[in-house]
């Protein structure tokens, strides 16, 4: 069964087709790659997934229940989860209450609780920041430590790209979206994050979609990669097989080149 | 690292001139606007020091004491070395003040020569009298430059002086300023006291302080300002340093000498005072609300005295037998409920469809919303049932049993307030540290990506808009209960602004900030109706709130008491620099990679790092 299905998605921004007829479908515990061409698509295909963007045609299914026109708020809390291309994360919250905050959906005490401090009010915030360090810890001891109650803004761009990741993986999602995960960082980092983005299905279970430029890691990390090209899925199969198909040689270099490259 | 040389000045008159005249014009023009204004002649009827010194020429000599200061002073980089200041800074300051003294000079001129009291209604005789010294337009002019010169010798030489007899001389004007200012109330609490005789002593018997208790007392404070050099700061430094336990211990010390005051301090204070306090008072319960809408959610409410309207007209129903509709007569306890059911209703009808807008838009909405409910008020539709302009009067205080409380006992006023606040400040503190309160932290930074991490803003924000709507009813409830009357008058969009400039200056999202601002605000210079302990100031009142407003947003923007996560967001660079400076990993990381706390712009996409 697939957990996440996409039919006929289509979506036009006046007059633009920014996806046309694209079909998609990913299963529990795979990782997938989105790759394609600057403006191929590819981040409105995720911002339509999560609910920021309304697609013009088509459906999307997740666990087989459509999850058209609902809030982005109610997508994260049946289980899809997103990082941002150009992270944004709260900057003036520390790096903790980044990811506390990010378990909202998965919690639920209100003002009664908060203000007459009761017994599940602690339990939960206690919970809450346990389960937010657990996460940290993940990334190693880049994210813990003294470090918790500093401002994220004083992060560098790899550790912000990391914390938007702890991020996304505390509100316990099923399905991970991850938007250049490497994106800015340098090789012996994307080394690392590449090893993480595995672990993150081994260990935490994560079905993962990933948009990515960096080739090395499309080809390290993902079962499937799917090409978008100008709004239309050109290909789709293992690494090798989309590496060597010349549509998409020519999607990225405009013109057919030596077949051994 | 090496140090570099600031460009040294090769002899005193060595100025740059284009600054100082600048500095000089700007001086000229303040001391003009000031007369114009009317402040000089106005508080002149004030005396500082008996026979001496009004508080009329205080406005007017501040204005080149702290252009002189200004203009005198340099900016000090870091990895420069300084120049030390000394008589090139005291000609800068000589000659803006003599500047300044000469623009005076030629409004009195101007004042003599021609009549322009139409469109200027202070261009009066008694403004050219007050000028001169009623010695003629000579000697004035004269004097005035030369007075000016001096006093912006004076403000730069403050650069001047060390550090030490900079700090006396800062407290004794200070303290001698405010001692003669605030008489009414130091003789209202030393009444309390029993200590009759000594504001007697202090003070002559048509106002300020006699020439004798000025230089005694100016002694006293140069005695008290050279004991405590340094003390002050060396016990908040400690504080700051405090941590777990030993700061618990302290703050729970501080809280309770601070809880002690509230309760014990009124019982000593004269009606004026508790008066006062009790103003003080509602517009901090005011000012809680709206911090949590505007600082903790970011929702920009300029609508909120609408809320403020409801809790008091609500109790003015519920419990004035004048009511013209329906007068049930409930007990004021019991009308509370129904300001709190009414608060949450009006909440969530103004804020469902304003909700949804950002910023300037939702501003402007919740604007109207104000003005709205106050028509509405004001209506002859609802006449019948509020009773439009006339209000609703008699409305009877609070019967507790063994004491009412109402407007004519303003120290019991002041304790039922007390008890509306510190509700208002445990529901602030309590739901900044919780999930809800995270929420609204998100919704403010970045309001689609809280909504992409799960979080369901239109109902965050709606509590925190229904939240702050409950604690302004509380507050209308107060006020109607301490006035006994309810008009439409009372809820105008002033006080909406007020209030928010409350929270600005005081500190924004900061609740011991929020306190600050409306004991500045509220009680030294007084709300949009209440006098505050400055009455002179009463005309002056919304100018220098506006002055004050400009001045924070320049130099301040965090404010008096700021929250450490806003003066951390407003001084990104610094405090970037800081931690860069510092040196921020002690030894925990050992990758080449990490570059944290380096000034990386926020934000950015592109990639900084290769």
């Amino acid at each position: 069964m697939s957990l996440l299905e996409i039919r006929d998605l289509k979506i036009t921004f006046g007059g633009l087709d920014a996806l046309s007829g694209l079909n998609f479908h990913i299963n529990e515990g795979e990782i997938v790659s989105v790759i394609g061409p600057n403006g191929a698509g590819k981040t409105t295909f995720f911002n339509t997934i999560s609910g920021l963007v309304a697609p013009t045609e088509g459906d999307i299914l997740f666990e087989d229940e459509s999850i058209l026109g609902l809030d982005p708020s109610t997508v994260t809390s049946l289980g899809i989860a997103r990082t941002f291309q150009n992270v944004r994360l709260f900057p003036n919250m520390t790096i903790l209450e980044n990811v506390m905050v990010a378990q909202h959906c998965r919690t639920s005490q209100l003002i009664y609780g908060a203000l007459l401090q009761t017994k599940a009010f602690k339990k939960e915030e206690r919970e809450i920041r346990e389960r937010a360090i657990e996460v940290l810890e993940f990334f190693g001891h880049r994210l813990v430590g003294y470090r918790m109650d500093q401002p994220a803004f004083v992060l560098s761009y790899a550790n912000r790209r990391r914390l938007e990741i702890a991020r996304a993986m505390a509100t316990q999602p099923r399905l991970l979206l991850l938007d250049e995960p490497v994106a800015g960082m340098n090789p012996i980092e994307t080394a690392e994050l590449t090893a993480l983005i595995g672990r993150l299905r081994t260990e935490w279970g994560f079905t993962i979609i990933m948009i990515e430029h960096d080739m090395k890691v499309v080809r390290d990390v993902s079962d499937r990669v799917v090409v978008l090209d100008h709004g239309v899925p050109i290909a789709q199969g293992s690494y090798d097989e989309v590496s060597t198909n010349p549509d998409v040689i020519e999607a990225y270099l405009g013109r057919p080149v030596e077949a051994n490259r | 690292m090496s140090t570099l040389t600031a460009p040294m000045p090769s002899s005193a008159l060595d100025q740059d001139w284009k600054k100082v005249l600048r500095w000089g014009l700007i001086c000229g023009g303040a001391l003009i606007a000031l007369c114009l204004v009317g402040m000089p002649v106005e508080l002149d009827r004030r005396e500082i020091i008996e026979r001496y010194l009004s508080l009329g020429y205080v406005s007017v000599v501040l204005v080149p004491i702290a252009i002189g200061w200004v203009s005198a002073s340099q900016v000090v980089l870091e990895g420069f070395e300084s120049r030390k200041q000394g008589l090139f800074d005291l000609v800068t300051g000589l000659v803006v003040g003599v500047i300044g003294g000469g623009l005076l000079s030629l409004l009195m001129v101007a004042l003599d020569s021609w009549n322009l009291r139409d469109p200027l209604v202070n261009w009066s005789p008694k403004l050219f009298r007050f000028l001169t010294y009623e010695n003629g337009m000579g000697f004035g002019a004269g004097a005035w430059i030369v007075t000016c010169g001096v006093l912006g010798l004076a403000g730069a030489s403050l650069h001047v002086m060390p550090r030490a007899v900079r700090r006396i001389v800062g407290i004794v004007t200070l303290g001698l300023l405010s001692l003669s200012v605030l008489e009414e109330a130091v003789s209202d609490v030393s009444e309390g006291f029993g200590l009759e005789w000594l504001t007697d002593l202090i003070y002559a018997k048509k106002g300020g302080l006699t020439l004798t208790s000025t230089i005694v007392v100016g002694a006293v404070m140069v005695v008290i300002a050279a004991l405590t050099n340094g003390r002050v700061k060396a016990v908040t430094n400690r504080y700051r340093d405090m941590e777990g336990v030993e700061r618990q211990k302290a703050s729970i010390i501080l809280f309770a000498v601070v809880a002690v005051l509230c309760i014990v301090l009124p019982m000593f204070l004269g009606k004026i005072m508790n008066e006062l306090l009790a103003n003080v008072g509602l517009f901090l319960l005011l000012a809680l609300g709206l911090n949590i809408v505007v600082g903790l959610a970011g929702l920009l409410d300029l609508g909120y005295v609408a809320f403020f309207a409801v809790g008091g007209y609500t109790t003015a129903v519920l419990t004035s037998p004048n009511s013209p509709w329906f007068a049930p007569e409930l007990h004021f306890g019991f009308s509370l409920i129904f300001v709190v059911i009414f608060a949450i209703i009006v909440g969530l009808v103004i804020g469902a469809p304003v909700i949804r807008m950002r910023g300037d838009y939702l501003a402007i909405v919740t604007l109207g919303f104000g003005e709205i409910i106050r028509l509405l008020f004001m209506s002859d539709w609802l006449g019948p049932y509020f009773g439009g302009a006339q209000g609703i009067t008699n409305v009877p205080g609070v019967d507790l049993g063994f004491a009412t409380v109402k407007g004519t006992d303003p120290r019991s006023v002041f304790y039922l307030v007390l008890f509306f606040c510190v509700i208002a400040i445990y529901v602030s503190w309590r739901l900044q540290a919780s999930r809800l309160g995270r929420a609204w932290m998100a919704i403010r930074e970045d309001e689609q990506v809280a909504e992409a991490m799960g979080i369901n803003t239109v109902s965050a924000k709606l509590m925190a808009f229904v939240v702050g709507a409950v604690l302004a009813a509380f507050s209308g409830a107060v006020l109607v209960a301490k006035v006994g009357s309810v008009f439409p008058t009372s809820f105008m969009i002033l006080i909406s602004i007020i209030i928010l400039v409350v929270v600005i200056v005081g500190g924004m999202g900061n609740i011991a900030g929020v306190m600050v601002g409306s004991f500045v605000l509220i009680g030294v210079l007084g709300g949009p109706k209440q006098p505050g302990l400055l009455q002179e100031f009463q005309n002056f009142k919304l100018l220098i709130y506006g002055m004050l407003l400009v001045f924070m947003m320049l130099k301040r923007p965090e404010g008096l008491v700021p929250s450490a996560r806003r003066s951390r967001e407003l001084h990104q660079d610094e405090f970037l620099q800081d931690a860069w400076l510092k040196g921020d990993k002690p030894g925990i990381d050992d990758d080449a990679d990490d570059e944290d706390a380096a000034p990386v712009p926020v934000g950015d996409g592109g990639g900084e790092e290769e």
